[in-house]
């Protein structure tokens, strides 16, 4: 186990509390550089998903987790960035300035979403921000001069610098993972600097915040603000990366993927979105081999267990009938996430940092160091 | 004029007058406290001067300045500083960034150059941790600095939340019953960093007390409340002597 001996302030200001960091994140980062050249077209479209889907993640973390306003309405400000990048790219502006822009407006429309939202706390905040997420899913649908109706709006490949950017290129990779990266510095950053602080006093306590002098109001509409602006410049990257959108793919399922993803990962740091998002992401292909693979593997383990040919048959059409049911992921999703608050509140990350201190502890590990966290997540759930 | 004037401060609920025409003066670097029994309005005041409840009527200066309409998180920016009965802090935080958000009203950088983390964020938190570091000295906080407030007992959590508030650099402390869950020796260390914060630091104090000895100990003035009203104003022992008090402590 390491012993740090602080000699400075800075100690303390520092991202990288000691040189270990600069090898392990120089490691991941040398990987996730040479990663397009060594890995197949397949796991690197998989990638830049979770690097847009990390990238909101942490929108929402700042939202949610250091703040502490809820919000089931974070598709909607997705589907705004990409649609101000559709809209804009028919008139022929330049990628960074409708880029710029996307994330801009929604961050305004982020503002605007959070002054209501200062009257409102846990769950009727979430209902608003359900409606919030509502009322633009049907502008979309219906603001037909804009967005094209349901019939869906074309997005041209990125034309940046002369070359253009195709959706499977690394060079587009390397956008999303750049636009990833940023977010996380500066999130980061901000953390460390009196906003951040704000945040983290106003989610934990109003009446103290207040009495020390932080405009509750102001650091709320900020805070909205920065969230929805990050999860706009998402958007644009999003709808590049599908290339189509139409109203139907920013529906309430996506904002709960988002909740998955911080509420899977640990809200309580921003590794917890990036592993809330590797794991949202590797659901789909868990759910495609569920519905190729699944019945027959099943059926064929009943046969080896002694069960006739006709019954083999039957079992397999039984789970080939449950593999493909509607709404299964949802269910799924739904299963994951009370399992997750019930047994592992802290997520993901909570469980690799558990992991990593009974290496350092070895013999003297005891299970209750983690106790009065979990404690506290309990009682919280009743408010 | 006073440095910090109530003028006939009324709060009423409904029918109920939990502050009934209070009318008191703080002169500048001077203890004042109130007594009076459960009940008597004390807390109330506070919370109408910290803007929790706004008054139903009468008015509050400080500094020549008419507060009484500020919003609640002006009123720490005007540099008066509270600490609360059921203390207040960010539980699952450590001391140090408990204390750090106590310098938010310091805090002058904007929102841009804090995501950049420019070399003005970086020598503003440096600033403010000195500052820091000068409080948790001043209180032998020093044990406590990275532990989180969760696991620290109810004593030294007290003395935290008083180290928050010094540490926005407050002119006006408003200190609500400083000694309530602490033992005898705690209390005394108390008595001592509340005479240490006037005669040191020249910051003025306004206290809500139940603890007589704290009192006598500290006080320059007190204020006698009971049922809303002041029953009586003065040195400590002419308060305890003052017939009404006595009435209203002791039954008449």
């Amino acid at each position: 186990m390491r012993f740090l001996f602080k000699t400075d302030y800075e100690d303390d200001i520092r991202l990288v509390p000691h040189s270990g960091y600069f090898v392990s994140y120089g490691i991941l980062l040398a990987l996730l550089v040479i990663a397009p050249f060594v890995l197949s077209s397949y796991i690197m479209s998989q990638l830049v998903f979770v690097c847009i889907y990390a990238t909101v993640g942490v929108g929402l973390l700042i939202l949610t987790g250091f703040t502490g306003q809820a919000s089931l309405g974070h598709a909607a400000f997705l589907a705004i960035g990409a649609y101000t990048a559709a809209y804009l790219q028919q008139f022929n502006v330049p990628f960074p300035v409708y880029f710029l822009t996307a994330g801009l407006l929604t961050g305004v429309v982020g503002a605007l979403v959070g002054f209501p939202a200062l009257r409102l706390q846990g769950i009727y905040l979430v209902i608003a921000t359900i409606s919030f997420a509502l009322i633009v899913e049907e502008i979309l649908a219906r603001w037909e001069s804009v967005t094209n109706g349901n019939e869906g709006m074309r997005v041209k490949t990125i034309q940046m610098l002369g070359t253009s950017v195709p959706r499977d290129s690394p060079a587009f990779y390397f956008l999303c993972l750049g636009l990833l990266i940023l977010t996380i510095v500066g999130t980061l950053n901000l953390l460390r600097s009196p906003t951040g602080r704000a945040f983290v006093a106003i989610r934990d306590s109003e009446t103290a915040a207040r009495s020390m002098g932080i405009n509750v109001s102001l650091y709320k509409v900020k805070s909205f603000a920065i969230s929805a602006a990050i999860t706009g410049f998402a958007g644009v990257l999003f709808a590049h990366k599908l290339s189509f959108i139409s109203p139907e793919m920013f529906t309430l399922q996506l904002s709960i993927e988002f909740i998955i993803v911080i509420l899977i990962g640990g809200t309580f740091s921003l590794h917890g979105a990036v592993l809330g998002a590797i794991f949202l992401v590797m659901i789909d292909p868990f759910l495609t081999y569920l519905k190729d693979d699944m019945p027959s593997v099943i059926s064929g383990m009943a046969a080896t267990l002694g069960a006739g040919k006709e019954t083999a048959a039957h079992v397999q059409d039984k789970v080939a009938a449950i593999a493909s049911a509607n709404g299964l992921k949802g269910a799924i999703y739904g299963i994951i996430i009370v399992l997750f608050v019930l047994f592992e509140p802290l997520g993901l990350y909570g469980r690799w940092l558990k992991i990593k201190l009974f290496f350092q502890l070895f013999p003297l590990y005891k299970r209750a160091t983690f106790k009065r966290q979990k404690i506290y997540v309990k009682s919280e759930r009743n408010r | 004029m006073s440095y910090f004037r109530a003028e006939n401060l009324s709060l009423h609920f409904g029918g109920l007058k939990a502050v009934d025409a209070v009318s008191f003066a703080v002169e500048k670097g001077e203890i004042l406290s109130i007594i009076g029994p459960n009940g008597a309005g004390k807390s109330s005041i506070f919370n109408l001067i910290s803007r929790i409840y706004p008054p139903t009527s009468g008015k509050i200066f400080f500094e020549d300045q008419d507060i009484t309409q500020q919003p609640s998180y002006d009123i720490a920016r005007l540099g008066i500083a509270r600490t609360f009965q059921n203390i207040e802090l960010f539980e699952n935080a450590t001391v140090l960034s408990n204390l750090l958000v106590g310098r938010h009203r310091h805090s002058t950088t904007q929102l841009w150059q804090e995501l950049l983390f420019l070399p003005s964020v970086r020598a503003g938190e440096k600033a403010h941790r000195r500052r820091v570091e000068q409080v948790i000295e001043f209180l032998d906080l020093e044990p406590y600095r990275d532990k989180l407030i969760s696991g620290l007992p109810y004593g030294v959590r007290k003395v935290i939340e008083l180290a928050r508030a010094l540490c926005s650099e407050p002119k006006l402390i408003l200190l609500d019953e400083p000694s309530s869950g602490l033992n005898v020796e705690e209390t005394g260390d108390m008595s001592f960093w509340i005479r240490d914060m006037k005669t040191e630091l020249g910051i003025t104090v306004l206290m809500v007390e139940h603890d007589m000895t704290l009192v006598n100990r500290v006080s320059d003035r007190v204020i006698a409340l009971n049922y809303g009203r002041v029953l009586a104003m003065g040195s400590p022992a002419e308060v305890q002597r003052h017939p009404d008090v006595v009435a209203a402590y002791l039954g008449a």
